[in-house]
């Protein structure tokens, strides 16, 4: 029984390193490619191909001014970004690595990780408000707005793998995929999933939040130090577990021939993981009456299309 | 072990680093050398105005219609998991209030409150 505990609690602690780790060094991965991508050679100089980098970035921050902002709301300022790193790390409770690499299965997990996530947005909301800064006020109010607009159509496309795999749980969706990934039988489903994981992740086309010519850094503007640090982390998490759930919604977990399980999972992820690299690298930033129209006029209805067509071909075939 | 426990050993676990790492930087990080620094940054003027006084309504709009959709998100994932079982019956009855919501979204949408200029 004991040994059974203590066997639990190290798969955690792994599980949380894992992620830990996975999060730093895409940091790193982000640099790096986008080094490459501008034909120069991204960090080298921290240990071999500087790898060591992520590691004495973390050491700096450490040590750095900790600045709490004249008149700013303490409680809630130092509350909002590990509110923002917290949220994110409580969804990998429920996401399998491989079929019984997990901490839980639970078999609400869908609703589960939509509840927790949108908890994100109190982080983002309470730093642009308790910062007294109108650039940091601003930045809060435009990604809230940004994030909730988002989340309608991502929730509802998800609703088209659910109907496909009569289960919440996760590992029941993965499992549903064992003859045909879920991008093959979803694909307007993936699509609007995408754009609005972008979205939620705050990424590049849609970075409306701290686009530095208008908003100097959004809600960020007032942090310094490891506060600011964990927003950062809190936004590398947040593209980790987009990868990691667009590979277990879509693109068939961990299913694969001949390599191991966990590898074939890692592999889908880190592709993922770099497709939000890539499109950093590529497309401008949108304007926000753009993305606000995107999300309501475009995204949400063909997020109710394809759950009507989804509903009817299933039911009628 | 049972399951719960685990989830909730694991939100311990992130809660408890989330704040030390806050802490630790706390009692490590350099204190500002002069009072200057705290001030909020405005392009070198003094802030005038508390920040939060002006807010504009779109966002209000936005959030309220936000709030319709998501508690309809959870009346539809019960809905996807059994559509099957319940055949063409549940399909009419789904339709008939997603329906109903969606006028309501085009009336916010001829409205305007959908609008930003």
């Amino acid at each position: 029984m004991i040994v059974e505990i203590l066997l639990q609690i190290i798969k955690i602690i792994a599980i949380f390193a894992v992620v830990m780790g996975c999060v730093a060094y895409l940091t790193l991965m982000e640099r790096k490619c986008l080094g490459f991508f501008q034909i120069r050679l991204g960090p080298n100089r921290v240990g071999p191909w500087g790898l060591l980098q992520p590691v004495a970035d973390g050491i700096k921050l450490f040590f750095k001014e900790d600045m709490t902002v004249l008149h700013a709301n303490k409680f809630y300022f130092i509350l909002a970004p590990v509110i923002s790193l917290v949220a994110v790390l409580f969804c990998f409770a429920v996401v399998p690595f491989a079929g019984n690499v997990y901490i839980i299965d639970i078999p609400v997990a869908v609703l589960y990780l939509m509840a927790i996530s949108s908890m994100g947005v109190y982080g983002v909301l309470l730093a642009g408000w308790s910062s007294n800064n109108k650039y940091s006020a601003m930045g809060g109010y435009r990604a809230t707005a940004q994030m909730i607009s988002y989340e309608i159509p991502l929730a509802l496309a998800i609703v088209g793998v659910l109907i496909l795999s009569r289960s919440m749980s996760i590992v029941d969706i993965v499992n549903a995929q064992k003859g045909m990934w879920n991008i093959v039988k979803q694909p307007l489903g993936f699509i609007i999933y995408l754009v609005c994981t972008f979205a939620e992740t705050n990424r590049c086309p849609f970075d409306l939040y701290e686009c530095e010519n208008e908003l100097v850094a959004g809600y960020q503007t007032e942090y310094s130090s490891m506060k600011f640090a964990l927003f950062y982390m809190g936004e590398y998490a947040h593209i980790f577990l987009a990868s990691c759930l667009i590979t277990l919604f879509y693109l068939g977990g961990w299913n694969g021939p001949v390599l191991p399980a966990l590898l074939w999972f890692f592999m889908k992820v880190f592709f993922c993981a770099f497709c939000f690299i890539w499109v950093r690298a590529t497309y401008p930033r949108f304007r926000y009456d753009q993305l606000m129209n995107l999300s309501w006029k475009v995204m949400l209805p063909l997020a109710f299309l394809n759950l009507i067509v989804t509903a009817i071909i299933v039911v009628m075939f | 072990m049972p399951d719960s426990y685990s989830l909730f050993f694991y939100i311990l676990l992130v809660v408890v680093s989330g704040v030390a790492i806050v802490a630790i930087s706390h009692f490590l990080g350099k204190r500002p050398l002069t009072s200057e620094k705290t001030i909020p940054y405005e392009c070198g003027m003094d802030p005038i105005d508390k920040p939060t006084s002006l807010f504009s309504i779109k966002f209000y709009v936005v959030a309220l219609i936000f709030v319709i959709f998501d508690v309809e998100t959870v009346f539809i994932y019960l809905w996807a998991i059994i559509v099957e079982e319940m055949g063409v019956f549940g399909l009419i009855e789904m339709f008939v209030f997603i329906g109903i919501l969606l006028v309501a979204f085009f009336y916010a949408w001829r409205k305007g409150g959908l609008k930003w200029e």
